[in-house]
């Protein structure tokens, strides 16, 4: 065979430094920007239903957990027991929502192959992240304070710590929103997409005191409740509302802070060796 | 001039511990058609997606004017746009807004004149409002290339961009590659259309269970494996070959009215002037003759049979 490097060159014959694209720098934001508008975008073209919802779901929990529980619990710790509960039931909507939402984002390009275009692009794993996480955790946080909002037709709701009660709200957000993604990215059918939401986050928000406290749960219980990190977190959100606390704030931080870390470590591995994203 | 494109060593091992690349080692000119030609399986779109960062090559050393895809990879990925084989585009957004959503992604700043431009070369641009979902599979695969072509990249990836496409967009298709190489973008194409990369490309790969067993100039290509084929329209036509003809590979065709002789116009001697000799010793008329070169789908054909 004759020599198979041998070339013809038709095109002009400027030389192959390619100036005009080096201008993708040390951060890619115009990437990020792109997925995190795609995101959005989609929400917004369904808002009425990604908001109707929750919604709709908030106003069944206060019904039957409000009117029909509150009239026998009156209160918890000098709280109504309809007040009592939107803490709760707001975590409970910012878990669900927020690994179903970065999950599904992730999900739904894989699935349908478009995830090439993303993989080809100059675009670090980390851009990627804030991008797709950043987009599932607002979606999250409007819907938190969209729920907030609804809960003051039914209840009266004081917020001692309006700073800290934000600040948890997108903490939580982000944190699950990352748990969602690294679901998202696991996951290879619609049936496992759902699989973890319903087999264990689900049990743990209701086990985890988001309807009520965990001292009025049997002391054996109580003890086995404080191994559930929904605990934490549902605590300190709570404590942001009416200063009452299940334990302290400083553990309730510390656990949402280490989930994060622990999903962190979780998505870089997974971009690191390419997991069920590259062959 | 270094090479737009370098592949040095490159293998890819997929999880089952199926070889998919061996030892390829390719380099591309700047501003060349490149086509690469292989039966279902051989390993193509394998190695475009290793340069693309879809695949994650096993063992290798790329790199895009000279930045390497792993290590540089912001730099080599910009400059590299990819046409995917399947048709994976988004349902529910808009053109205008998945070609847009493209030009971000890969780190351009936004440019709508641009944009439009590439609709209206591609002739979408009257689609630009349309869901993707209500396009036509030719539609979607003009939208592959928008988006592949909206950051301006120097090297392009086409992996085979004319599947499923009528011929008249198949003709506006050639018509966009050159174009894009007058401007002196590089473009490598995959296809099962040896018309195509004979059409089309400056030099011919072909790749075959994994390995590149053949780069070539494409007239160079069919020059060298080039075989001719001699036709004899009869005067009379024969119901089988007369005697005396055995130290040639003949065929009767046309019912007996033609006699067909392949050669090899490499070969030192062809056969053909003894050929005609001795039909004229055998008293065989013909009326007419003609020769006919191979195309290079006949090489092609060749090729991965006889290297089996
Ligand atoms: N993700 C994967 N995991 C395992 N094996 C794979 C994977 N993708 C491709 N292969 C195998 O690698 C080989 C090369 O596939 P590839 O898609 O590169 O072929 P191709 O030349 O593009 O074929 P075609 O002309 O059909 O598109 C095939 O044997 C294929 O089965
Ligand atoms: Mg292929």
């Amino acid at each position: 065979m004759a020599d198979t490097t041998s070339t013809t060159t038709t095109g002009p014959t400027e030389s192959v430094t390619h100036i005009a694209h080096a201008q993708v720098g040390a951060f890619n934001a115009y990437g990020v920007w792109a997925i995190y508008r795609f995101q959005m975008a989609r929400w917004f073209r369904t808002l009425g239903e990604s908001l109707a919802t929750p919604v709709i779901t908030t106003a069944l929990y206060f019904v039957v957990f409000g009117s029909a529980l509150g009239s026998r619990i009156n209160e918890v710790g000098g709280v109504p027991f309809g007040s009592f509960i939107v803490p709760g039931l707001i975590m409970l909507s910012l878990f669900t929502n927020s690994i179903f939402n970065a999950s599904f984002g992730i999900y739904f390009p894989k699935f349908t192959g478009t995830i090439y275009e993303v993989l080809s692009a100059p675009i670090s794993s980390l851009e990627i992240v804030i991008g797709y996480v950043g987009a599932a955790a607002t979606k999250s946080v409007m819907l938190g304070l969209v729920i907030l909002g609804t809960a003051y037709f039914f209840v009266p709701v004081q917020v001692l710590h309006p700073v800290a009660m934000v600040a948890i709200l997108f903490l939580v957000s982000f944190t699950f929103s990352l748990f969602g993604f690294a679901i998202g990215i696991w996951a290879q059918s619609f049936e496992q997409l759902n699989f973890i939401p319903m087999l264990i986050v689900t049990p743990l928000t209701f086990l985890g005191g988001a309807f009520y406290t965990i001292d009025m749960l049997p002391p054996g219980w109580r003890d086995i409740a404080l191994f559930n990190p929904v605990v934490y977190l549902i605590s300190g959100f709570r404590w942001t509302f009416f200063a009452l606390q299940d334990v302290s704030l400083a553990a309730s931080l510390g656990a949402t802070f280490g989930f994060l870390l622990v999903c962190l470590g979780v998505v870089a591995w997974m971009f690191k060796t390419g997991y069920r994203l590259k062959n | 001039m270094p090479p737009v494109l370098s592949i040095r060593n490159l293998n890819k091992v997929y999880k089952g511990g199926l070889a998919a690349l061996t030892n390829i080692d390719l380099e591309i000119e700047k501003g060349e058609i490149f086509a690469l030609l292989g039966p279902n399986g051989a390993g193509k779109t394998t190695l475009i997606n290793a340069v693309c960062g879809i695949v994650t090559p096993s063992t290798g050393e790329i790199t895009a004017a000279g930045r390497n895809i792993q290590r540089d990879y912001r730099a080599a990925r910009s400059m590299i746009g990819l046409v995917p084989q399947e048709l994976t585009t988004d349902a529910f957004e808009t053109v205008w807004d998945t070609v847009t959503f493209s030009r971000g992604l890969f780190g351009r700043a936004p440019n709508p004149a641009f944009i439009e431009q590439i609709l209206k070369d591609l002739s979408l641009h009257d689609k630009r409002k349309s869901r993707i979902m209500e396009l036509s599979g030719g539609m979607k695969r003009r939208v592959m290339i928008a988006k592949a072509l909206s950051h301006e990249p120097e090297i392009l990836f086409l992996d085979e961009p004319t599947a499923g496409v009528d011929v008249e967009l198949r003709r506006d298709m050639w018509k966009m590659v050159r174009g894009l190489r007058e401007r002196g973008v590089t473009i490598i194409l995959t296809t099962h259309y040896i018309e195509e990369a004979e059409e089309m490309a400056d030099r011919v790969g072909v790749i075959r269970k994994g390995k590149l067993i053949l780069v070539e100039e494409k007239t160079e290509l069919m020059k060298k494996l080039g075989k001719k084929k001699l036709t004899l329209h009869l005067a009379e036509p024969m119901s089988a070959l007369p005697a005396g003809l055995e130290d040639w590979d003949l065929a009767l065709g046309k019912n007996g009215g033609e006699l067909e002789y392949v050669f090899d116009t490499q070969s030192g001697r062809t056969g053909v002037s003894a050929l005609l000799r001795r039909l004229t010793e055998l008293g065989v008329q013909f009326r007419d003759l003609d020769t006919h070169s191979s195309s290079l789908e006949d090489i092609f054909v060749d090729l991965v049979h006889e290297n089996a």
